[in-house]
């Protein structure tokens, strides 16, 4: 596949920086000395890896339970922002209402409200971990959609005008396709987001088998290449994330200039 | 479409039309002002003038885009909204506006998706379509796939697809080079004399008006008149030797002098106020 090495060419230069730098680290751990509790050696942290894997911290079965409460909160959050865009949308009305409430909620630091959404669905259920995923990943999804409903080519609605198309053709034909693309730019947004909230939510409270309690319990005992293994975990199950939105946008958008190839004629 | 006149009668009557806009600043723009003109059926009638004579506005009056702030539209013996209603208008714009997330088939069939076409009847009409204006290669293809004239010719073939009975253009080919809009002028007339179709025609190229009409309606500016009504009496099909021919020279020559008529009107104003301070009327 000519495709697939011109990938591999392309990416090189980032692979052979990342290699030289996680190299230069544990160089200057081992060779200044730097003791584990400042900061791990990389080869300390994936040993710490490989033994609390499925045993000790059991950060495997952790991640799953961190990734399911990110995804939930991903998908309620989405359809939210959904819901919500398609509604202002339609009524200017509910624009004038849903915008500054959504715009000055979006402003508090929604992390803050962990406790309260333990305290609230429990501190040892999924929901309050999604609940917050949820409100953080609310907000990009429904501003991304609700431009590309609204922001449709003005020629665009006068040729659907010419054909006397009423405002449910116009929405099925012309603005959801034009919406689609940023639709999938706020869920690429709130695929990193989905994961915060989970994770902090973890923080104030939960099952100890998630990927945030490990992270707050290896911590509270000095135990820092496990904490460092964990927020690898994390960080690799957020690349996981956006680049399943990623490569569905090259479906589901083939056609958009962002992911479209050359010209044939 | 419905109502279909016979050939020769009036198929869009305009009377007394005027179309002002409110400005931000509290004015009133005229853009269109005492308008009468009447398009046979068949014919291929365009509309040239300065920028800003208020062609377009016309053009969208026309196609119940914009409503007139006084007179009538009369397309096919109704009222132009109704006319709409009815399908009877194809668009076509400067900009090819196709929806990017269709293929070149897809853009095609849209307004059969959205009318009564008879749905098994569909993808042929789509083929036959892409036929006309001679893309069947390139039926799957997306339209940033395709070049500017390329995608003009799709959305030509979109607007003719559900059989309208006026085709309004408004400057199609201004935004491509000179000579792929000359190709594309023997192929729109191709088109229209396989079709039959009436055909309203925006532009700013004289060349353009000539080579392509039956009559060319010459506008002025601010606000947008008719100045005079060039009758195109040049033998068809015409072709590359029609570009040659003197009768052509004539033509843009008359229409050229037309258009500058407008001008001279604006010109006379001047001698006429030197006359009126000389004879102490004003200032």
């Amino acid at each position: 596949m000519r495709k697939a090495r011109e990938r591999v060419i392309h990416y090189l230069p980032a692979i052979i920086v990342g290699v030289a730098a996680i190299g230069l680290w544990e160089a200057i751990i081992r060779g200044l000395d730097v003791r584990a509790f400042i900061l791990p050696a990389p080869s300390s942290i994936i040993r710490a890896l490989i033994a609390n894997w499925d045993t000790g911290y059991q950060i495997f079965p952790a991640a799953k339970v961190t990734l399911q409460e990110a995804g939930g909160g991903l998908v309620a959050g989405a359809l939210l922002g959904l819901l919500i865009a398609f509604a202002v949308a339609r009524f200017p009305t509910a624009r004038d209402i849903a915008l500054p409430i959504g715009i000055a909620v979006n402003a508090i630091p929604i992390v803050a409200f962990a406790p309260i959404a333990n305290h609230w669905f429990g501190s040892q259920s999924a929901y309050s971990k999604m609940a917050i995923s949820a409100a953080l990943v609310f907000f990009p999804i429904m501003i991304n959609v609700l431009r590309g409903l609204t922001q449709v080519d003005a020629s665009a609605l006068e040729l659907m005008r010419s054909y006397a198309a009423s405002e449910m053709t116009v929405l099925r034909k012309l603005r959801i396709p034009n919406a689609l693309p940023f639709f999938l730019t706020g869920l690429k947004i709130g695929t990193t987001l989905s994961l915060i909230g989970a994770v902090v939510g973890e923080y104030f409270g939960g099952l100890n088998v998630a990927l945030g309690r490990v992270v707050v319990e290896s911590a509270s005992t000095l135990s820092f290449e496990v904490t460092w293994a964990a927020i690898l975990v994390v960080s690799v199950t957020g690349v996981v994330m956006y680049l399943v939105v990623a490569g569905s946008e090259r479906v589901l958008i083939a056609w958009h200039p962002s992911v479209r190839g050359e010209r044939v004629a | 479409m419905t109502g279909d006149p016979v050939a020769g009668a009036s198929v869009v009557r305009l009377v007394g039309l005027e179309k002002r806009f409110d400005l931000p600043n509290g004015e009133t723009m005229t853009a269109v002002s005492g308008i009468d003109l009447e398009l046979q059926r068949g014919e291929f009638v365009s509309l040239i003038g300065p920028s800003g004579c208020g062609k377009s506005t016309l053009l969208r009056l026309i196609g119940d885009l914009t409503q007139p702030s006084a007179g009538s539209v009369t397309v096919n013996g109704k009222p132009a909204q109704q006319a709409r209603i009815d399908r009877d208008y194809g668009m076509v714009f400067q900009a090819p506006v196709l929806f990017d997330w269709r293929t070149v088939e897809e853009n095609v069939r849209l307004p059969l998706e959205l009318t009564t076409y008879e749905r098994g009847a569909r993808d042929a009409r789509v083929r036959e379509m892409l036929e006309l204006v001679e893309l069947t290669d390139f039926a799957r293809h997306h339209p940033y796939q395709l070049s500017g004239g390329m995608q003009q010719r799709v959305a030509i073939a979109r607007a003719l697809s559900f059989s309208p009975s006026i085709l309004l253009m408004d400057e199609p080919f201004g935004a491509l080079d000179e000579m792929t809009r000359e190709r594309m002028n023997s192929e729109v007339l191709r088109i229209w004399e396989q079709t039959g179709i009436t055909v309203v025609f925006v532009t700013h190229s004289i060349p353009e008006a000539v080579f392509l009409s039956s009559r060319v309606v010459v506008m002025s500016a601010r606000p947008g008149r008719i100045t005079q009504v060039v009758e195109v009496d040049l033998p068809r099909p015409r072709g590359v030797e029609t570009r040659e021919s003197r009768r052509y020279f004539e033509k843009v020559t008359e229409v050229r002098e037309a258009l500058r008529g407008g001008e001279g009107h604006r010109d006379e104003a001047i001698p006429s106020l030197e006359r009126a301070e000389a004879e102490g009327l004003i200032g």
